[in-house]
């Protein structure tokens, strides 16, 4: 129990394992723990940072869909009232149209009429003539009356 | 009991060897060291030394710079495996204790109290290695005397309080100045004149006065460290080898298997209980370290 040598003995053993602890121990641990510490920190930052990105893309999110759903009824509106608009001047064209063909069927059959006329009063006339000319083929001449005879038939 | 070689020791023979360091000195006839005849042939020659405490302290104080060295070099930023992790647990209660407590800037005091704390707690865990395991062991190898546990040395303990209060002492006078030091710390508290508003005459007779009570108090810091740390392991090794006895008694009484069954209990007990005083011991120093070098850090 008495102080001896030991004390110095110890004293001196102390400084060495401090010394050896502070010289290759504790730098080697330290530089490792705060390496991981400011990744770990940093991951954190990124991990806020991104939640955060992601609450602004939702927000832009919204504004875009909501633009979007904006824009669409739009196009929808027009389109319909495109389609409407079509849809008239479509039926507008066709009445025309209807009208248009009416009309040059009611004139070709008015031409198709007057051309039949016509030719049914050439026939008349000659048939007229023909007929006359049997019946009076002794006493008159044809050429004598044909001034006549043509009068008659733009009478018909 | 130990049963040495005649088997025939007395209960306070059996505490005594238990007690006694295997020593080593150099006396007029040259190289001298306890014997069995002999155990105390050093006594009172101070450059005796006790080779048994110095041995362990030196093993131990090995133990932790290689496994931590060990530790260190391998260690990995991702997936530390088990060792590894329990000694970034370790650095990082040193470190937090120290962050916490200690304010002022300086490389030395973490690496310190990270030595400090795992090799005393080493040192005091020898206390749980049963008491006649290695003592038997060193006497078959003829080393009469083996006391395991260095921190039941008053030397050692001393031996680290005493560095400790040489950095005490080297820091105040650095960071403080030796009029700072000196006169500001310890001459000008607890009753400060200038505060007290006394006149200059009894300057000297107050600061006289703090001069004695503080330098009590700095003298008691290295003493109380020391003593704690040595009370604590010396009292809880003695109980140990009380229990011992109670072993020993199996064999030399009719109702000594009572006394066994009871040693067993009591065995159990005392080392569960002795686990929390080996790490409190443990920790207290190297808490009360890092207060102390705060204080020499800091001016009030």
């Amino acid at each position: 129990m008495d102080i001896n040598s030991t004390l110095l003995g110890q004293m001196i053993a102390f400084g060495l394992f401090v010394w050896f602890c502070k010289a290759y121990v504790w730098p080697l641990i330290m530089e490792v723990i705060e390496e991981r510490q400011t990744i770990i920190a940093d991951g954190l930052a990124a991990a806020s940072k991104g939640s955060r990105a992601l609450e602004e893309a939702e927000q832009e999110r919204v504004v875009i869909v909501d633009a979007a759903r904006g824009q669409a009824r739009e196009i929808v509106d027009q389109a319909n009232g495109r389609g409407t608009s079509i849809v008239d001047e479509a039926r507008v064209a066709a009445e025309s149209e209807r009208e248009r063909i009416l009309a040059s069927a009611k004139a070709e059959v008015e031409q198709e009429v007057n051309r039949a006329r016509e030719e049914l009063r050439g026939q008349v006339g000659s048939i007229a003539i023909a007929g006359a000319e049997k019946i009076i083929a002794k006493e008159i001449d044809a050429s004598a009356h044909k001034e006549l005879l043509d009068n008659l038939a733009a009478q018909i | 009991m130990a049963s040495s070689a005649d088997g025939a020791k007395t209960a306070s023979q059996y505490i005594e060897h238990h007690l006694q360091n295997h020593q080593v000195c150099i006396g007029p006839e040259g190289v001298l060291w306890s014997t069995e005849a002999n155990p105390i042939a050093c006594s009172g020659n101070f450059w005796a030394l006790n080779i048994d405490s110095m041995f362990w302290t030196v093993v131990l104080g090995v133990t932790f710079c290689a496994l931590f060295l060990k530790v260190a070099k391998s260690m990995t930023l991702e997936n530390p495996g088990k060792l590894q992790a329990f000694v970034e647990v370790v650095y990082d209660f040193v470190a937090t204790s120290v962050r916490e407590t200690f304010h002022g800037d300086s490389k030395l005091i973490a690496p310190l109290a990270l030595t400090i704390v795992c090799w005393i707690f080493l040192m005091n865990l020898m206390d749980l290695v049963p008491v006649d395991l290695i003592p038997e062991i060193a006497i078959l190898l003829g080393i009469p005397y083996m006391k395991v546990v260095p921190s039941t040395d008053v030397n050692i303990t001393f031996g680290l309080s005493l560095s400790i209060f040489a950095l005490i002492l080297f820091y105040s006078f650095k960071n403080k100045g030796a009029g700072g030091f000196i006169v500001g710390e310890l001459m000008m508290n607890p009753l400060n004149p200038k505060e007290l508003g006394m006149p200059k005459v009894f300057w000297p007779f107050v600061m006289a006065f703090n001069f004695v009570l503080e330098l009590v108090a700095l003298l008691a810091k290295p003493l109380s460290l020391s003593l704690r740390l040595f009370g604590n392991m010396y009292a809880g090794e003695l109980m140990f080898i009380l229990i011992a006895l109670l072993f020993g008694s199996i064999l030399i009484s009719a109702i000594g298997p009572v006394f066994g069954v009871i040693g067993v209990i009591l065995h159990i007990a005392w080392a569960i209980f002795h686990i929390l005083v080996v790490t409190l011991q443990a920790y207290i120093f190297m808490m009360l370290t890092i207060v102390y070098l705060s204080q020499a850090h800091e001016s009030h």
